[in-house]
């Protein structure tokens, strides 16, 4: 157990290391010479001579991209341009809005799709069935930054139930978040349930055709017990695995998401970022969203054996 | 002629879902194309004058906050939404079809070449698009070429899965034994069986294109904020979203549509294919 | 009525049909047959006769997307099938007539323990608590010979052999004290010396409990060994029906003749080959989509008269208990040239 978790540790260090590379170099082909934005453009050329040699950017790019790997490692994602505090710091302070963003889209999507899976597979072919799967295909093609303008015009300037901009701050108490959050958690979880609901079904398809949930209905268990034990259970990790990989399409709605709905989480800090042109930032939250995908995938992996005993690692 | 509606109906029939899609699209399509001149206004004339003015016959969906048409905006916003779609799908494929093959058939290249893959599809989408535009100047051409950089990882493992399906198969390991070339059997046999997934793929490449695009200008990261591209047109009408909501809404319902309308003929197509390939798409 | 108890299964006229493609093929046809309280019945045939569906028909288990069925008469113990909601007909599976699959690799869930699919259905069908299940549970097990059952209790599927997994299976269908058990090929999947220990654990447990058993197979080894009366199927159809000693004796169709004869010789031991299979008879089972007039067997038939390509013979009782659906079953056939 423990030394999967370790095996399954080093599998990422090739991911990240991509990830990282991938982010080290857009961060060298930027525009703007970073020395000549620390120093302002009246600097000296012997000025920018030392500065390059204090920052070690006389050095080849391998040796660059190690010592700046070793910064990142320990945390140090860089200074914003902008407001010349560690970007890991700004990220940091606005995490709490887009953390629970995520998980409120995620564990609604989750508890709506799952369901709307096993229905459409019980009843393949019927009427619920369609429309499910035709509520998915809208579900896909719905960008989410539309889907919150639509659902901001409807529940709040046509109905006035819950706000359509801003978040209060934790402070304001459970209610007020959970109101703030509602909308653009609908929103951003939307191509979320569409994916899981498909996947739902189709696992539950194959599992419903398997000889053991013959015998559990010759048993005589209730259909319920027949559905969501012994079927979906062993329907679960097709649907976990999609969990996992769709998470990617989580965080990107949730940036995108914010912006709409001028929630101050990290989706608002990139957008600053863009129209500061504060690459360090935009950087940052690359890389520590990327970590993020990549060890929720992790969690999936190792969550298998909740579902099947015949995974042991 | 006859001949042509016989087999639309033949089509309409069999596979509904491709027809309405594709009907839909080809539609969309061809305003797109012809919108320079079928638009009852200049895009982008201003009139201050006309600001926010409600839907009247001059204006079908009113005016923005500067008094441009915001119909005609519309109408020439899809040119720019099918233009991107399309390229970032051809380009997405080729590249993606080029590392594709030579992972499946390089066995040294395999391996990282699909960890680079692995790591390039774990930075979520719409970041590593914003990443690439901060490094890049906006233009149409870059928001292309960014969004072929995020799309191509999806090719290249279809691609790969389906070399490496192939390769195993008694007719492709007989050309190999033979003594065949590569790029001969690469023609005769891995192209041919690769044309169909690979087609649905590049459907559903264009669609999620078109929606980072969109998201990308509605967030200032994409086309330049002059181009009416429907993401362009929800950012600047979104100041005025409580007074005139059908500034943001009017491009989004469109650009949902158009978006659906792909999907359906990607949904369409999929299931028209050989089943045994069926698999090979995710 | 008289005061004898009814039978334990009745079932008159049971017709399935199955819809494949734009195909329908009917599975099963006018299929007629009585289970004593207690007794062990068999029925045989070549895989593809409709002995499996007849079984699933019966619990009503076949996916209504692509079955129907009908009977003139479904009794359970005296009780109408025929009418019973779906809920009705849950309550009775597992309870009072429940069923042993072939396959007990696949037929077991894998991801839940082996203790967890007895108890529920104890506990479905008795409404026993937790604690009273699980040593009902461990009873059970005791009962169909598996050792150490607190240990098994908590294994999954996979860590059991198949023989251990038929049994973690019979007790499953043992557990209410069923009227009735449905054992479809219960050790075809097994080893040969496991086999032998599964039929005489059935046998057994039927002895114990007083269940009626009918026992599909097509291995007449296993029927002359445990049956009491054998009903043979041929495409759908019931071809003939007798008690065991006199269809040993006494065959009259012609399939049961190729039958008997495909069987390897008593004594000859079971390690020279499967027993009974019917392989190596000439021909196969025809599809039957309603093309075939006439005998269905006649094909395959060497004594096959013109009639027989025009008309299908209804059963007839040539002796007590003895019925054939043959237009020679009064003739004594005998093999010709390996062909029936």
């Amino acid at each position: 157990m423990l030394r999967y978790i370790l095996k399954r540790l080093l599998m990422v260090v090739p991911v990240m290391g991509v990830v990282t590379v991938v982010v080290f170099v857009l961060s060298r082909v930027g525009p703007g010479d970073p020395v000549t934005i620390m120093l302002g453009e009246f600097a000296t050329a012997e000025q920018i001579a030392r500065t390059r040699t204090a920052l070690g950017l006389d050095l080849p790019l391998p040796a660059q991209y190690f010592a700046w790997l070793a910064q990142t490692l320990q945390g140090n994602l860089g200074l914003s341009l902008f407001t010349r505090k560690p970007v890991l710091e700004l990220i940091a302070q606005s995490a709490a809005p887009t953390v629970l963003l995520t998980l409120c889209a995620m564990v609604y999507a989750v508890l709506v799709a799952v369901p709307l899976g096993v229905l459409a597979a019980a009843r393949a072919g019927s009427l619920v069935d369609r429309a499910v799967m035709a509520g998915a295909v809208l579900g896909f093609s719905t960008p989410v930054f539309v889907l919150g303008y639509i659902l901001a015009y409807v529940f709040g300037l046509r109905l006035g139930l819950l706000p359509v901009q801003g978040f209060p701050g934790l402070e304001a108490g459970p209610v007020a978040v959970l109101r703030a959050l509602t909308l653009p958690a609908l929103a951003i979880g939307a191509t979320f349930v569409a994916l899981i609901a498909r996947v739902t079904r189709a696992s539950m398809l194959e599992v419903l055709n398997e000889d053991y949930i013959r015998t559990a209905r010759a048993k005589g268990l209730r259909r319920p017990v027949v559905l969501l034990v012994h079927a979906l259970k062993n329907a679960a990790v097709p649907v976990v695995t999609m969990i996992g990989i769709g998470f990617g399409i989580l965080l990107s709605g949730v940036v995108v998401t914010e912006s709409v709905f001028a929630i101050p989480g990290i989706g608002r800090l990139t957008v600053d970022a863009i129209f500061r042109r504060d690459f360090p930032v935009i950087q940052g939250v690359v890389l520590v969203m990327s970590a993020v995908y990549v060890l929720l995938n992790l969690l999936v992996d190792l969550s298998y054996m909740l579902f099947d005993p015949r995974i042991r690692y | 002629m006859v001949e042509w509606l016989a087999a639309l109906r033949r089509l309409a029939r069999e596979s509904p879902t491709l027809a309405v899609g594709g009907g839909t699209l080809l539609l969309i399509a061809a305003l797109g194309l012809v919108a320079p001149w079928i638009a009852p206004h200049d895009p982008l004339a201003i009139a201050p004058t006309n600001s926010l003015e409600p839907a009247s016959a001059t204006h079908l969906l009113g005016t923005d906050q500067l008094g441009r048409d915001l119909f005609s905006r519309i109408l020439v916003g899809t040119r720019i939404s099918i233009l991107v779609g399309a390229a970032v799908a051809a380009l997405a494929t080729i590249g993606g079809l080029a590392i594709g093959l030579l992972a499946g058939f390089v066995r040294v290249l395999d391996g990282p070449l699909m960890r680079v893959m692995d790591g390039v599809m774990s930075i979520p989408g719409v970041l590593f698009a914003i990443a690439l535009m901060a490094v890049f100047r906006a233009s149409v051409e870059t928001v292309v070429i960014a969004l072929a950089i995020v799309e191509i990882p999806r090719v290249v493992r279809l691609v790969r899965s389906v070399v490496l399906t192939l390769r195993e198969l008694p007719f492709v390991e007989g050309a190999i034994v033979s003594g065949a070339t590569t790029f001969g059997i690469v023609r005769r046999h891995i192209l041919p069986n690769t044309l169909a997934p690979l087609i649905v793929q590049a459907t559903y490449i264009a669609a999620s294109a078109i929606i980072i695009e969109a998201a990308l200008s509605f967030l200032g990261a994409g086309t330049p904020p002059e181009v009416p591209s429907w993401g362009n047109i929800m950012a600047s009408g979104r100041a005025f979203f409580l007074i005139a909501p059908m500034l943001v809404l009017m491009p989004g319902v469109v650009l949902t549509l158009t978006v659906l309308a792909i999907n359906l003929v990607g949904d369409g197509l999929r299931d028209r294919l050989d089943p045994k390939l069926r698999a090979a798409l995710k | 009525m008289s005061g004898s108890p009814p039978p334990a299964l009745e079932v008159a006229d049971l017709a399935v049909d199955l819809r494949s493609g734009g195909r329908t093929i009917r599975a099963v046809d006018g299929m007629s047959l009585t289970l004593d309280a207690g007794e062990t019945l068999a029925i045989v045939g070549e895989s593809g006769c409709g002995k499996s569906v007849t079984a699933l028909a019966i619990l009503r288990l076949l996916p209504q997307r692509i079955a129907t069925m009908r009977a003139s008469r479904l009794r359970l113990g005296g009780e109408d099938l025929v009418g019973l909601s779906e809920e009705e007909m849950r309550r009775l599976r597992g309870n009072r007539i429940s069923m042993v699959f072939q396959e007990p690799m696949t037929s077991l869930n894998p991801v839940l323990s082996v203790g967890r699919q007895i108890i529920e259905t104890i506990r479905t069908h008795r409404g026993l608590d937790r604690a009273a299940a699980t040593a009902e549970a461990l009873d059970l097990l005791r009962l169909v010979r598996i050792p150490d059952g607190e240990r098994r209790l908590g294994q999954y599927p996979f860590e059991m052999s198949g023989g251990m997994r038929q049994r973690v299976m019979i007790a499953m269908a043992v557990a209410c004290r069923p009227a009735v058990l449905l054992a479809d090929e219960p050790t075809t999947a097994l080893d040969v010396t496991v086999q032998a220990q599964i039929l005489d654990l059935l046998q057994d447990l039927q002895r114990r409990i007083g269940t009626a058993m009918v026992l599909i197979t097509h291995d007449l080894g296993v029927v002359a060994q445990s049956a009491r009366r054998v009903v043979v199927m041929y495409a759908g159809r019931k071809v003939e029906e007798a008690p065991v000693g006199r269809l040993f004796a006494d065959p009259r169709h012609p399939y049961t003749l190729g039958l008997l004869a495909s069987m390897p010789r008593l004594g000859s031991s079971a390690a020279h080959g499967p027993r009974g299979r019917l392989r190596e008879m000439s021909g196969s089972v025809p599809v039957m989509d309603g093309r075939i007039e006439g005998c269905p067997f006649a094909a395959r038939c060497a004594h096959a008269l013109d009639l027989c390509r025009r008309s299908a013979p209804e059963p007839v009782e040539i002796a007590p208990d003895h019925r054939v659906a043959c237009w020679r079953a009064q003739e004594r056939l005998e093999m010709a040239h390996g062909r029936v």
